[in-house]
């Protein structure tokens, strides 16, 4: 099997895993209990803060853990919102659903929300959002690099702009973190969400930096766990081992990034001189190091994917059908591809235990699927007609 | 979502797929913009589906139902074939994903169509006969 969708979720590490193994076993104690086996937890737990806060370079009280990035999303834009003086949003066209749906859910309780819009490569403007913030402006929340096309945002220059104007702002970094230098202070951010499970760590975890004078409403009302702000008892192995795969990754990010690079720039460069009638979408340098998301015409991609999975090659992508609508992508359609390209298109998501010669797999199966749905396409007769 | 086993096999096997040359009736539903085209060709004699050909733009459940579609309708007559509903399509593909009904919905309309297309190079008029044909107009999709 050949794992290319790395930015659905990735393995976890075996490094990892034997860092969580003791607090799934012996050292279950509840980290809130006083006696020996709690106190083990809560130090374990103090441990991987303090481990987060330094990669980030973020104080210890500002890294809160989460049980996921959606939940840090959520927590960050309701929690601004509500501790907002205005009732006015911004964010932009091509966020996850983790954001674009609680913005949605805000607007149905009154806020008013701008969607920034971004060019054809995939990209905010800085002046789009300078025009768009306006005196009750509450929050602005502008994702650090998608996680579909892989595009990286200018998030300093968005964030220096949000800052001038005394507007709190988000970013939601879950794909970014681990696969490019993040720090809070060199992109001058109020609040940034992470996830466990992007970066070889385990699902179900998450944190949400919020820096110290952010002013934002607690998420979960009970215990005092997480400074009082986010209570649930601590899932203790997870939050380990969160932290243990943040150091892998902070340890070997230069060299990571450089492998996924030259995974992602073969295969992009392989694709575009093997298959005709393709488009890479998202900016050609301005990208995750591990993404390359095309569009191929004349095919569905839910077809694509089915095909590329018997061939057992796993990967992603932007079509109506993979995600239960019939409408496809909305971050294809904001780039400005049309609905039917939309609908072909594929991401692949590399990861460090991918090699070249997998590529060369992945790019001969590919060829030969998609030529096989263009022979079964009433789209591709036309062109086919006038190649004969 | 789960693919049933048939449309799995119907999806990575799909029987009738292609065109055919000497066809006389050729029926296409559906829009691109929903990322679901579904095009008919048949062979006609006698009021006998002879033979059959498909080609589709869309997901695995639009494949598989085209499949299954040509297969239930090959062989028969006219008036057989004009009583092939989705869910005749479904029921024989084993079942299909809410989400994925539609592509049944395609199918059975464009069987629909292809037969409306051979009464109209008859010179007959197709609606009292095969009813309202749809392009599209049944389609769901939210577009704007």
């Amino acid at each position: 099997m050949i794992y290319v969708d790395h930015a659905a979720t990735t393995p976890l590490k075996k490094e990892v895993l034997d860092k969580m193994m003791p607090y799934l076993t012996s050292e279950f104690g509840n980290p809130s209990s006083i006696y020996t086996s709690g106190r083990k937890a809560k130090i374990a737990i103090n441990e991987a803060r303090a481990t987060l806060a330094g990669i980030l370079g973020a104080k210890e009280n500002e890294v809160f853990f989460t049980g996921s990035g959606s939940e840090a999303d959520n927590w960050a834009i309701k929690g601004a919102a509500k501790m907002a003086k205005g009732k006015h949003l911004i964010t932009s066209a091509i966020e996850h659903h983790a954001v674009l749906h609680t913005f949605d859910s805000l607007r149905k309780e009154g806020y008013e929300v701008t969607y920034l819009p971004v060019d054809a490569d995939g990209l905010v403007s800085p002046q789009d959002l300078e025009k768009a913030i306006r005196p009750d402006t509450g929050l602005v929340s502008i994702m650090a690099a998608n996680n579909e096309i892989g595009v990286i945002q200018p998030i300093c220059e968005l964030a220096l702009i949000s800052k001038e104007h005394k507007v709190p702002f988000h970013t939601d970094a879950v794909q970014a973190f681990g696969n490019m230098p993040v720090n809070v202070d060199d992109w001058g951010v109020d609040m940034l969400s992470i996830s466990a499970h992007k970066i070889g760590g385990p699902k179900g975890v998450g944190a949400l930096y919020i820096r110290r004078g952010t002013r934002v409403a607690n998420f979960i009302h009970g215990g005092a766990q997480e400074f009082g702000r986010r209570a649930s008892t601590e899932n203790v192995a997870g939050i380990v081992g969160f932290a243990h795969a943040a150091k892998l990754a902070d340890e070997h990010l230069d060299e990571n990034i450089q492998k996924l690079t030259q995974l992602r720039d073969y295969y992009i460069k392989k694709v575009k001189e093997t298959i005709p009638y393709c488009r890479l979408n998202g900016h050609p340098t301005k990208r995750l190091p591990g993404n390359a998301n095309f569009s191929f015409e004349f095919i569905e991609g839910e077809s694509l994917l089915l095909m590329l999975d018997m061939k057992g090659i796993e990967a992603s992508s932007g079509s109506a059908c993979t995600s239960g609508s019939l409408d496809p992508s909305h971050v294809l359609l904001a780039i400005g591809l049309a609905h039917e390209i939309a609908h072909g298109s594929l991401r692949i998501s590399f990861g460090v235990e991918n090699t070249i010669e997998q590529v060369d797999i992945i790019v001969r199966e590919l060829a030969q699927i998609v030529q096989r749905l263009r022979d079964m396409s009433p789209l591709y007769e036309k062109v086919a007609r006038k190649q004969v | 979502m789960l693919y049933s086993e048939k449309v799995m096999d119907h999806f990575s096997n799909p029987r009738n797929v292609g065109e055919l040359e000497d066809a006389n009736a050729v029926g296409e539903v559906g829009n691109a913009k929903c990322g679901d085209i579904m095009k008919m060709y048949m062979k006609i004699e006698d009021d006998i589906i002879k033979d059959i050909r498909f080609k589709t733009f869309g997901c695995g459940a639009a494949v598989a139902t085209s499949s299954m579609a040509t297969e239930l309708v090959k062989g028969k007559t006219i008036q057989e074939a004009l009583k092939v509903t989705n869910k005749a399509v479904v029921e024989a593909l084993e079942g299909l994903p809410s989400v994925k009904v539609h592509c049944s919905v395609l199918a059975e309309e464009a069987i629909k169509a292809t037969i409306a297309d051979y009464y109209k190079r008859q010179g007959i008029d197709p609606a009292p006969i095969v009813g309202h044909t749809a392009d599209c107009d049944n389609c769901q999709c939210h577009h704007g």
